[in-house]
């Protein structure tokens, strides 16, 4: 398979989970494993391009495929728009769910750069986040959609924050 | 959280894949169902069939009256094909509720039918719309109606040596319409369904001619609530009529306590959802 950019080869047990090969194999940590359930949607990454939870899918499903982490959203030093969004309206507290959040959120973008809060907050759906109230999150990816559409960012409202 | 060891063979033919079957193999298409309950150790194959891999099974195709959706197309392909919302108005919708957008982008619509959960959105838009599954073995193929193939929970009438491979779903007709709605675990219609419906009616000269109605998440399976469908055909689809046929909801089903509600509760909500389905069908039909 392609990890961001790069081609990798490996012979894996049929039981190991793309996320443990993500994180063991490749040592890119920045996937994160969260409720094993296919609930939480910290460990989304994209898959030919599309939002998925490589916890609840095998290494193997994904031989040949071309594979995004939020280690590979970043290029050439720079912040991607939702990387950002998540920076500039403070999208995260622990930051545990963030990578998958971000991943889930570049992905909506990517179909939609102009989301509606509706959409955003259905878009995210996959992803729980037990900081935030998801409040600040959305306003990430509200400002996110500015940058990507090349508009200025709505200014923060961090007083009607709650 | 590893599944135990398990061989794993991702054939690039739909006859590689029969041939691999076994008593003890499971078929995988996207893995959102069999993946979790492997990892958990529910349940675990000795063999996993992964038939991801085989061309020509991931379409969505007219034939005669019918589309025939394929094994390896995905909730997301289903709940955003134009035709479908169309043509098999409640399929696309319970496709859009499912799971997340997530899951939806790994997860098919053949795979959760042969999984048959007692909550999934799926097993009752089939039964109302009169799906056939079609299902393939080494000796042939068969044809089942959704009517009979959910058997019991996580339990359809696919034997161990066949594959789901495409669903047919009759076109809706001039008059014709259905629609699905559900109460999801997470609240709104997130989520497995606490209690959901699909509805198809048929009218004609302004009152139902036909129609059928099916419930998921309230009973041990997904099942046709006949009572609420006869009781509604002949009337003029008015609210009052439909909320009085939907009063039937429960007399064809076993209602099943469970974690997410009462008996009384999802008798409640059985009610509440086949009168809210019917309701759409019939404003879809027209």
């Amino acid at each position: 398979m392609t990890v961001n950019g790069q081609e990798v080869t490996a012979d894996v047990e049929p039981r190991t989970l793309l996320v443990h090969f993500l994180r063991e194999n490749l040592r890119l940590t920045g996937t994160h494993v969260g409720c094993e359930t296919g609930y939480c949607g910290a460990c989304t990454i994209h898959v030919d391009g599309q939002p998925v939870k490589s916890c609840t899918m095998l290494a193997a499903q994904a031989d040949g495929a071309s594979v995004t982490t939020i280690e590979g959203l970043a290029q050439n030093g720079e912040l991607h728009p939702v990387q950002e969004g998540f920076w500039e309206r403070h999208g995260l507290q622990c930051g545990f769910c963030t990578p998958g959040m971000i991943m889930s959120a570049a992905a909506l973008l990517a179909e939609n750069d102009n989301p509606s809060e509706d959409q955003i907050r259905h878009g995210i759906e996959g992803n729980l986040c037990r900081c935030t109230g998801y409040h600040n999150i959305v306003r990430a990816v509200e400002y996110a959609g500015a940058k990507v559409r090349g508009e200025e960012p709505p200014a923060p409202d961090w007083e009607g924050a709650s | 959280m590893y599944p135990r060891e398990f061989d794993y063979v991702a054939p690039s033919s739909l006859d590689e894949a029969l041939e691999a079957l076994g008593d003890d193999s499971k078929v995988m298409a996207g893995g959102m169902s069999l993946l979790p309950l492997m990892k958990m150790r529910l349940f675990s194959p000795a063999v996993v069939v992964d038939i991801g891999r085989i061309g020509g099974l991931d379409t969505i195709e007219e034939s005669n009256g019918d589309i025939v959706i394929g094994a390896l197309v995905r909730h997301a392909t289903t709940a955003t094909s134009p035709l479908v919302a169309q043509v098999a108005t409640g399929l696309a919708t319970a496709a859009s509720l499912t799971g997340d957008v997530q899951v939806r982008n790994r997860g098919t619509t053949c795979g959760s039918l042969a999984h048959a959960d007692v909550a999934a959105d799926q097993p009752a838009a089939a039964l109302a719309l009169g799906a056939t599954m079609v299902a393939q073995s080494s000796e042939g193929t068969r044809e089942i109606a959704a009517s009979d193939f959910f058997v019991d929970a996580l339990t359809s009438a696919l034997q161990p040596n066949e594959i789901l491979t495409s669903i047919r779903v009759p076109k809706h007709q001039a008059g014709e319409g259905s629609a699905y709605d559900k109460l999801g675990r997470r609240g709104g219609r997130s989520d497995y369904a606490i209690a959901g419906a699909a509805a198809w009616v048929k009218m004609e000269g302004g009152s139902v001619a036909d129609a059928r109605v099916a419930l998921t998440g309230v009973g041990t399976k997904a099942s046709l609530a006949n009572a609420v469908a006869d009781a509604v055909i002949g009337t003029d689809g008015s609210e009052q009529a439909v909320k009085d046929a939907a009063a039937r909801a429960t007399e064809d089903v076993t209602i099943i306590e469970d974690l997410y509600g009462t008996e009384e509760y999802k008798t409640h909500l059985a009610k509440v959802y086949a009168a809210r389905a019917l309701s759409q069908a019939i404003a879809n039909a027209s």
